[in-house]
């Protein structure tokens, strides 16, 4: 490992999260360093999805306690759309439907927020990006997620990460509902940007994608408190025992 | 409050703006048999219209302002003036107006507009149709396109043959209004197997205060021919009251294609009600495409009477209401033959406290059999303050007919304002992309300078939406 893999990239310091009153997020404590991508992984209703929310600033998840560091900016009490200028990305779990908004131009508009491109050239990128996520044109066309299936939005999720090009992403289960093909399409993607200036928190049930990935880290997420930490080997762990173990482990 | 202020301020900038008030020629204010009769006569029209006119006045007294739908009850119709004429000049010359009115068209892009992209352009100032052309390439393929004045005077068989018979004088209280005082509008009349590929326009700019705008338009399309005709307009922001009474009747022949598009744009102090109606005769094709923005209040329900086997109906519609206002408006189509088709869309958007109301009908004669009908309303409401109501009429007397009927209303989600604010885009910027693909069934079916202009126009609108 060299120095600059050491800069902390995300820094999540004792947060606590509520939703409708309710606290998911107990103290969570979590440091990404640039360049490294780590998995959370965790049994269902754990609040994975609540700190996926909680890091692009859902008004929804109430922050109570602690703070979200993002290359050294407090970004706790930021705006979601100053979040995404910071270079912050979320790839939704379930992403929403909005009728008449054309793709094309949606990825236009938000590529174009970050990223200095005239249309020529970001036509070319399009094209080049497209190719690495298996679109054909006529997925350019459509409206924003509108009739798309389970995996259809996966994939424009993904696209839309490699357009915006983010030094931060969080892929709140991308994985769940891929075939085996999707997944190494989608895995590939994630790939690519991998570079020293890019990190990424992968939210996840399952070993599979991680395969693919080879995350550094693997933090085991339960009742809202990260239980345990450890390399890609803990992923097989869970893989072959479950979380019933470690729920005891932490509960003692 | 401050958002009211800007939305006002950029109207008022772009379209708000008042000349000073200069006539040549005005009614006193109030309507009575002698301001008709002075209207008529200065037009120096036949005898037969005259008395048309003055049936339609003694119609309009005896019926009274209709109690269902927008609230009337603010119009003072003796405040009104009915005829004002602001230049003896017509001219086929934007240069020979007067320099005010020259400058207003500019500032709204008509002569641009013009040059650009179609085919003939009629722009109305108060009373009267000031400039008018159509392109000499189209005039010599036997196109008619005048003012209805001097469609009237040039044309004057055809003129009966069809002027008040979509809607009579006594169809309703306004469309007996604007018989008895009409002015302006447009006269169009393509011959048999013509298509013209360029739009033609007309404008109607309100300019005076508490002024009346009865334009009266009739378009006939002959056996297989195709036109597309739109209409804009403007007014300046006063803090009294306007009326804009207009009578558009379409006559479809056989085969014959016509798109009527209204991109309405009137100050928040202009009353709207407006009689639209169109006969579609064997395998012709009616399109309506209306918006409906600005206004205090607006009554329109441009409708379709499919008179023969094979006419065909589409009528899409959007609507949106801010503060102060009410679009109370939607469509009718009315199946009189067998196997004619209609679709009714309309979209609505209601904030501060707006309200936008769909009112449709669908009517399907006995043995007007293997029809097909769809409506779809959808409403969006943007806070709790605004309001969206839905009356859906259907009388359907035959059987074997295919009637579909979605309606929808709805808020924008927090969810989807989310998904677009994590992509880097600032809440109103999200709420405004949301809106435009609303509307964007209306939109990509202008031409995409108007789309363009449009979608400005609901920009304009939508400012200050977020609170």
């Amino acid at each position: 490992m060299n120095l600059i893999k050491m800069e902390p990239m995300l820094q999540i310091k004792d947060l606590r999260v509520e939703v409708d009153g309710k606290e998911i997020l107990k103290g969570i404590n979590l440091k990404v360093n640039k360049g490294e991508i780590h998995a959370i992984m965790g049994p269902n209703g754990t609040g994975k999805s609540t700190l996926a929310y909680a890091i692009a600033g859902h008004p929804k998840y109430k922050i109570t306690n602690g703070s979200i560091i993002f290359n050294g900016k407090d970004m706790t009490k930021l705006a979601p759309y100053e979040r995404a200028k910071e270079g912050l990305f979320l790839a939704f779990q379930y992403p929403t439907e909005i009728s008449g908004v054309n793709i094309s131009h949606f990825l236009y508009t938000i590529s174009k927020l970050r990223n200095n491109l005239n249309p020529l050239e970001f036509r070319k990128q399009l094209i080049e990006k497209g190719r690495i996520v298996n679109i054909d044109k006529t997925f350019l066309d459509r409206q924003l997620n509108v009739g798309f299936s389970g995996g259809e939005k996966k994939i424009l999720e993904i696209l839309q990460m490699l357009m915006i090009n983010p030094k931060f992403a969080v892929l709140d289960e991308t994985d769940s509902g891929l075939d085996i093909d999707s997944l190494q399409t989608i895995s590939n993607a994630i790939n690519q940007l991998r570079s020293d200036d890019f990190s990424a928190l992968v939210v996840t049930h399952y070993q599979r994608i991680l395969n693919f990935i080879k995350p550094d880290f693997i933090h085991v997420l339960i009742d809202g408190n990260i239980v345990k930490t450890g390399d890609f080997n803990l992923a097989k762990e869970l893989e072959s025992k479950g979380y019933t173990w470690l729920n005891q482990d932490f509960t003692k | 409050m401050k958002q009211q202020v800007l939305i006002n301020e950029n109207y008022k900038e772009k379209y708000g703006f008042a000349d000073p008030e200069i006539s040549v020629f005005k009614t006193g204010k109030g309507l009575n048999k002698s301001v008709v009769e002075a209207i008529s006569n200065r037009k120096k029209e036949p005898e037969w219209m005259l008395k048309l006119r003055l049936k339609a006045l003694e119609e309009f007294n005896k019926r009274s302002v209709p109690l269902w739908g927008g609230n009337l009850s603010d119009i003072n119709f003796d405040e009104i003036t009915y005829y004002f004429d602001p230049s003896d000049k017509k001219t086929q010359n934007w240069e020979e107006l007067p320099d005010n009115i020259k400058k207003t068209f500019d500032k709204l892009g008509i002569p641009e507009a013009e040059k650009k992209f179609l085919g003939g352009v009629g722009a109305q100032y108060d009373s009267e149709v000031l400039y008018h052309k159509l392109r000499e390439d189209l005039e010599k393929k036997g196109i008619i396109f005048l003012d209805t004045d001097t469609g009237l005077k040039e044309h004057e068989e055809l003129f009966k043959k069809w002027f008040g018979k979509l809607v009579p004088y006594n169809d309703n209280k306004f469309a007996a209004l604007n018989t008895a005082c009409w002015s302006g509008g447009s006269f169009i009349y393509i011959p048999p197997g013509v298509k013209v590929d360029v739009p033609l326009q007309a404008y109607f700019r309100i300019n005076a205060k508490n002024v009346g705008q009865f334009e009266r338009t009739l378009i006939i399309a002959d056996k297989n021919s195709e036109v597309t005709y739109i209409e804009g307009c403007s007014a300046p922001v006063y803090s009294s009251n306007s009326l804009h009474a207009a009578v558009v009747e379409l006559v479809a022949l056989e085969g014959a294609k016509i798109r009527y598009t209204t991109i309405q744009n009137w100050s928040n102090d202009v009353y709207n009600l407006v009689t639209k109606r169109a006969f579609a005769y064997k395998n012709a094709s009616v399109e309506w495409l209306d918006a409906n923005t600005g206004s205090r209040c607006t009554m329109k329900f441009p409708s379709v009477y499919m008179l023969e086997p094979g006419a065909k109906a589409d009528i899409l519609s959007i609507a949106f209401a801010g503060k102060d206002q009410h679009q109370d408006a939607g469509g009718k189509v009315l199946h009189f033959a067998p196997n004619t088709t209609s679709r009714i869309i309309s979209k609505s958007i209601s904030k501060d406290g707006g309200r936008t109301t769909y009112r449709g009908l669908v009517q399907v004669a006995k043995g007007a059999t293997g029809v097909k009908t769809s409506t779809r309303c959808d409403a969006l409401m943007l806070d709790e303050k605004s309001r969206s109501d839905t009356y859906p009429t259907m009388k359907i007397e035959e059987q074997d007919v295919n009637v579909s009927h979605e309606a929808f209303v709805g808020k924008v989600g927090e969810e989807q304002l989310f998904y677009m604010m994590s992509r880097g885009l600032k809440e109103e910027e999200a709420m405004a992309m949301i809106i435009l693909g609303f509307i964007s069934e209306f939109t990509r079916e202008l031409p995409m300078e108007y789309a363009l202009e449009f979608n400005r126009l609901m920009q304009i609108n939508m400012e200050g939406a977020i609170g």
